[in-house]
């Protein structure tokens, strides 16, 4: 539960020595190095389905075309209740992508909160947050998201909320990381000096420097909480349990993946590639952010 | 910790700050008349550490489970009435106040006494006695094979840095990092068990024990070492490059050691210290990956038992498996703090 804990989840243990650079400029970096462009390529294709396919499905999700688990009317055939797999398909990626993204929004943003206050307090109020953070990081991010549905259900604002603040620890502890020495600099201290306002100082003056970290840990964060949704989704706690969602498509059809693969495949493979490309543009913006790219001459 | 700025300290990459944790984290040296130095009192405050933070869990499972909307009414769901209400809140003791609850549960929990499993009807300790040796047996032989495979991959990948095998290692590692576990699993089961070739089982043989049905622990196995290889190949492969790029391996190599000697004597040892702490958190990650491969293959273990346990509402199991996680965690944290002391003197200065 110490500093490795942030560098194991870390893309690239390289990634720590980490620079203030401007964000864009971080951006336009990344973009030179081909997995950033193949991880927008693939996660691009994949958020592009999730969002337009419900308008381009064939069929409702949930309507009857024909016997269960036949070739059906589709290209990819029908489910265990004779739905439309590639209908279902197309209507599946929304809420995924919704869940994971404002889970990380809010693990971001709490995270971030949490480390820049404990890393400008530098007294007791640092090693009650740090601690507290300690303690959600004595569970395993799966288990703490199952512990909080056991009594309201998979509802979207609770696995919103499990994922979010079980995603919060892992953020602060970066951010504090980074923010720790930024407190220590001149600036800060001529800012305090003019008595310029605690939180405006967190804000305009650390915050803008410990970006880089930031962003790199945002992606990071989004393939997590995107595979922790699909994951719980998959395990069958889905807050929609008529609807169409990839993963309650491999929960309900992973009985018949020898007879129709579809069902589990066309899911398995869009959650596969968008994970793949969420992390590699987060590798990407890592090694941009370390400066690897410059030591290497580009790859 | 005790010379250097604060700050600094933490800013030195995967060297971990394991004085940290005794309450000193990031803000220098506070020394208090109770503390004891040494070894011996760093072991003393990490574990005190973990009991309260143990202590904090067991209120946040508490209040996540029992406290947070009505459980009874969750078990029944559309088929409760009053009276079936009543008599379930009276078994589960839920009719008393919640500080009593919490009591009655906590001393049972310290007393070995979990409970009734509501969907199985054993006492939970019964229930999970066999579980938990199949889950440890899984996570030691998924462990036993991906630490010495990934400590050896990074290493390697260190010493032949940016050549074909390490640009190569980085890209899998990467695509197998970002990939969640039941993607790959499924995707095993589907070349090797259902669809493509019909090789291995794609479920666990039912009523044998893991170490009776080899062949069924083949792929479980496999999706948990893919799980967890690529973390502690990254951080041992970084670890190496710094210690390869050290004065004192440029010593060893100056006066004329061979590269063999160097390499075992001098460098993986100082490069193993960061990696302990990772080794130590992706085993404990590896308790929580068992709850999705073990509802993948249908494996008899605690993961499985988690995942049911929490479908079916069953609120006094969900609660002892929670604790147990936590506790797992909080014990290989502090062997781990202890592990990077032992073989990084350096550190031992700052106690």
């Amino acid at each position: 539960m110490t500093l490795a804990d942030t560098v194991a989840l870390t893309p690239d243990p390289e990634a720590v020595e980490l620079v203030a650079q401007k964000p864009a400029r971080l951006l336009r970096q990344a973009w030179r190095l081909w997995r950033t462009r193949i991880g927008v390529v693939l996660a691009g294709g994949v958020i592009l389905i999730a969002i337009f396919g419900p308008y381009v499905a064939p069929h409702g999700p949930s309507d009857f075309v024909g016997a269960p688990y036949s070739s059906g009317p589709g290209i990819f055939g029908t489910d265990h209740l004779g739905q439309d797999v590639w209908s279902r398909f197309l209507n599946g990626g929304r809420s995924i992508l919704w869940i994971a993204t404002a889970a990380t929004v809010l693990g971001i943003t709490t995270g971030a909160l949490v480390g820049l206050v404990a890393a400008y307090s530098r007294n007791s109020l640092d090693d009650v947050l740090m601690r507290a953070m300690d303690v959600i990081l004595a569970f395993p991010q799966i288990m703490l998201a199952l512990v909080a549905l056991v009594t309201l259900g998979a509802q979207s604002w609770l696995l919103i909320l499990a994922v979010g603040l079980t995603t919060m620890p892992r953020v602060a502890r970066v951010v504090r990381g980074a923010a720790q020495p930024i407190v220590e600099r001149d600036f800060v201290a001529a800012a305090d000096a003019l008595g310029v306002p605690r939180w405006r100082i967190l804000f305009s003056e650390v915050l803008p420097n410990v970006l880089a970290p930031l962003m790199v840990e945002t992606s990071l964060r989004l393939t997590y909480a995107i595979a922790l949704v699909a994951s719980l989704a998959f395990l069958g706690f889905t807050p929609n349990p008529g609807g169409a969602d990839w993963g309650l498509m491999i929960f309900e059809n992973r009985i018949a993946l020898s007879v129709q693969p579809w069902g589990v495949m066309l899911p398995i493979i869009a959650i596969g590639l968008l994970t793949l490309g969420t992390g590699l543009i987060g590798d990407g913006i890592s090694r941009a952010a370390a400066g690897i790219d410059r030591r290497r001459g580009g790859e | 910790m005790a010379t250097e700025p604060s700050g600094s300290a933490a800013s030195q990459t995967a060297v971990a700050d394991p004085a940290g944790g005794a309450g000193s984290s990031g803000a220098g040296p506070r020394r208090h008349w109770w503390h004891i130095g040494g070894i011996f009192g760093f072991i003393v405050r990490r574990t005190l550490l973990g009991v309260l933070v143990l202590f904090l869990v067991s209120l946040i499972v508490f209040a996540a489970t029992q406290a947070l909307g009505d459980p009874a009414r969750a078990i029944l769901g559309r088929t409760a009435t009053p009276a079936s209400l009543a008599a379930l809140h009276k078994q589960l003791h839920l009719d008393q106040p919640v500080f009593q609850q919490y009591w009655n549960w906590i001393t049972g929990l310290l007393h070995g006494d979990a409970g009734t499993s509501l969907a199985a009807q054993i006492p939970v300790t019964d229930y999970l006695k066999d579980r938990v040796v199949n889950s440890a047996f899984l996570v030691l032989v998924a462990g036993g094979i991906s630490i010495p495979l990934s400590v050896a991959i990074g290493s390697y990948a260190a010493l032949h840095r940016d050549r074909p095998f390490d640009v190569i290692t980085s890209i899998v590692t990467l695509a197998f990092a970002a990939l969640p576990e039941f993607v790959v699993g499924l995707l095993l089961v589907f070349f090797f068990s259902t669809n493509v070739t019909h090789w291995l089982p794609a479920i666990a043989a039912p009523g044998k024990r893991p170490w009776q049905d080899l062949e069924g622990m083949i792929l479980p196995v496999t999706v948990l070492v893919i799980a967890v290889t690529p973390y502690v190949v990254r951080i041992m492969r970084a670890s190496m490059i710094e210690v390869l790029e050290s004065d004192y391996v440029e010593m060893a190599r100056l006066k004329g050691l061979p590269e063999r000697e160097v390499l075992v004597r001098h460098a993986l040892p100082n490069a193993l210290g960061p990696t302990f702490q990772v080794i130590a958190i992706n085993l404990a990650y590896l308790a929580g990956g068992v709850i999705i491969v073990e509802y993948l293959f249908n494996f008899a273990g605690i993961g499985g038992a988690i995942r049911d346990s929490v479908f079916n509402n069953d609120l006094p199991l969900v609660q002892a498996l929670a604790m147990l996680i936590a506790a797992l965690y909080v014990v290989l944290n502090l062997l781990a703090d202890i592990a990077t002391i032992l073989v990084t003197p350096r550190l031992r200065t700052r106690l």
